[in-house]
């Protein structure tokens, strides 16, 4: 593996404090994350990374994939808590949450599509968070649109080959392996590949407009030879599933920690509507500003009603979890983007500077409604499920 | 009919009520499934009926009809469980 193009960090970000407690549950993830998360997370952001300090404490904190089984390493989290556990670090800090995101990505495809091989080799790391996982997708010329993907994955040898480009990589600064998405013969497969792999080079993107912190990176593969065994799932037809399966929770997390940018913008709104005052009045007390409030409180709640019922329904097994999933994330993050402008616009010039976090709840929202999905595709597969449900 | 099969149609006809599908039709022939469709397709067999289709058994073949998929669920009944 080669890494060109480091760029330095603007400062090197502070260290959390150690970890006393595991996180099992909303009211543990909040101490977790107002002692150790929202504190730096604004430093965080200016320095572009997050330090390694922390993702120990988040090792610590049993966070990296507690819905593992325990036999794996994990605690069997239902996906209901862990929507609630992602919406709190959500709310401290997206860049964190985003890792979260495609480690639980990488954790959840090993667990649910690998062989028995592949989870005893896989799943106990990520568990303890010693291989973080990235999620590899996105190309230079393909988004949202999967099927314009050009990775190839190629038999060889009774292995594969792998070349191609992939772009927007969360975590891909940092990350041990990565979850590739490559066309094959058949279809589009999954591979497991390690970071150290001869032929892997990961190129930083820095500067980027939000989630600052999440170390996004620029993933090219070149030859790369692998075991007949980086492939994960099935091959064939039911290949994009894997493919649905991953982002489907991909999704479900994003939607948690839009959830949590949303009370994020609510907690920091109503504290500045408080404190400041217009004419001898406080904010909060003008009701153009308890209009603004009034909104954060109502789509919160209803934000946070739509990821509770896709998780109970994972937790149920049942299939209407995808859609339930789509439709959570699509107004959770649109709701995170418009509340994040109203936040900044309650703090006026406040809001623009660095000296109190909306700005970055406005950089992050955004984001929110670009990835695991943009919006314009959710929308068209949301009005899909409508066409496809009709009855005349 | 038996109730798998029952079960089956009435899993397909409840996302696709405009169609009408009988037990040997071939859905992909018909243009239903996409993978989206497929993955709510393996979940509903797994939850409805108790099993877990391991990676060797999600062929083409195995989801083409009600009546494969009836088929393939009776298989995964009778073997033991893998982990």
């Amino acid at each position: 593996m080669t890494v060109t193009g480091v760029a330095p960090p603007a400062a090197a970000p502070p260290v959390p404090a150690a970890v006393t407690a595991r996180v099992t549950d909303r009211r543990s993830a909040r101490a977790f994350v107002d002692t150790h998360v929202a504190p730096y997370a604004d430093a965080y952001d200016r320095a572009g990374r997050v330090p390694e300090e922390l993702l120990r404490r988040v090792a610590e904190a049993g966070l990296w994939a507690p819905f593992l089984p325990p036999e794996a390493g994990g605690a069997g989290m239902d996906w209901v808590t862990l929507g609630e556990v992602h919406e709190e670090v959500g709310r401290g800090c997206s860049s964190l949450r985003s890792l979260l995101t495609v480690h639980t990505m990488a954790a959840w495809t090993v667990q649910r599509w690998g062989s028995p091989e592949q989870r005893e080799r896989w799943a106990p790391a990520f568990a303890a968070g010693e291989r973080l996982g990235a999620f590899c997708l996105s190309e230079p010329g393909a988004g949202s649109d999967t099927s314009g993907i050009t990775t190839t994955a190629a038999e060889s040898g009774g292995g594969w080959v792998l070349n191609g480009v992939k772009k927007w990589t969360t975590g891909g600064q940092r990350a041990d392996v990565f979850l590739v998405f490559a066309r094959t013969a058949a279809s589009i497969g999954a591979f497991l590949v390690p970071r150290d792999t001869p032929g892997v080079q990961v190129r930083p993107i820095d500067d980027m407009l939000g989630t600052r912190a999440s170390m996004l990176a620029e993933i090219s593969f070149t030859d790369v030879v692998l075991d007949r065994d980086a492939l994960l799932g099935p091959s064939g037809f039911t290949a994009g599933m894997v493919l649905t399966g991953t982002l489907d929770l991909g999704r479900y997390s994003v939607a948690a920690g839009s959830v949590g940018i949303v009370q994020a913008c609510l907690e920091a709104s109503a504290a500045y509507a408080a404190s400041r005052e217009v004419g001898g009045t406080p904010l909060a007390k003008l009701p153009l500003i308890q209009a603004k409030l009034s909104d954060m409180v109502t789509d919160a709640r209803a934000a946070r009603l739509l990821l509770a019922e896709a998780g109970r329904l994972k937790d149920a097994g049942e299939a209407s979890t995808i859609m339930a999933t789509w439709v959570a994330k699509y107004f959770a993050s649109t709701a995170a983007a418009r509340h994040a402008s109203e936040a900044v616009q309650i703090h006026g010039a406040n809001g623009c500077s660095t000296d109190y976090p909306v700005a970055r709840y406005y950089r992050d929202a955004k984001v929110m409604e670009i990835i695991e999905g943009s919006n314009e595709i959710q929308r068209m597969t949301i009005a899909g499920q409508a066409d496809r449900e009709r009855t005349g | 009919m038996t109730d798998t099969k029952s079960q089956i149609l009435g899993f397909v006809r409840d996302r696709y009520p405009q169609a009408e599908i009988t037990e040997s039709q071939d859905i992909f022939a018909l243009g239903f499934v996409n993978s989206l469709f497929a993955m709510e397709l393996v979940m509903f067999v797994e939850k409805t009926f108790g099993v877990t289709i391991p990676n060797e058994e999600l062929r083409i073949d195995n989801f083409r009809t009600a009546n494969s998929m009836s088929e393939l669920v009776s298989r995964l009944l009778a073997e033991p469980a893998v982990a």
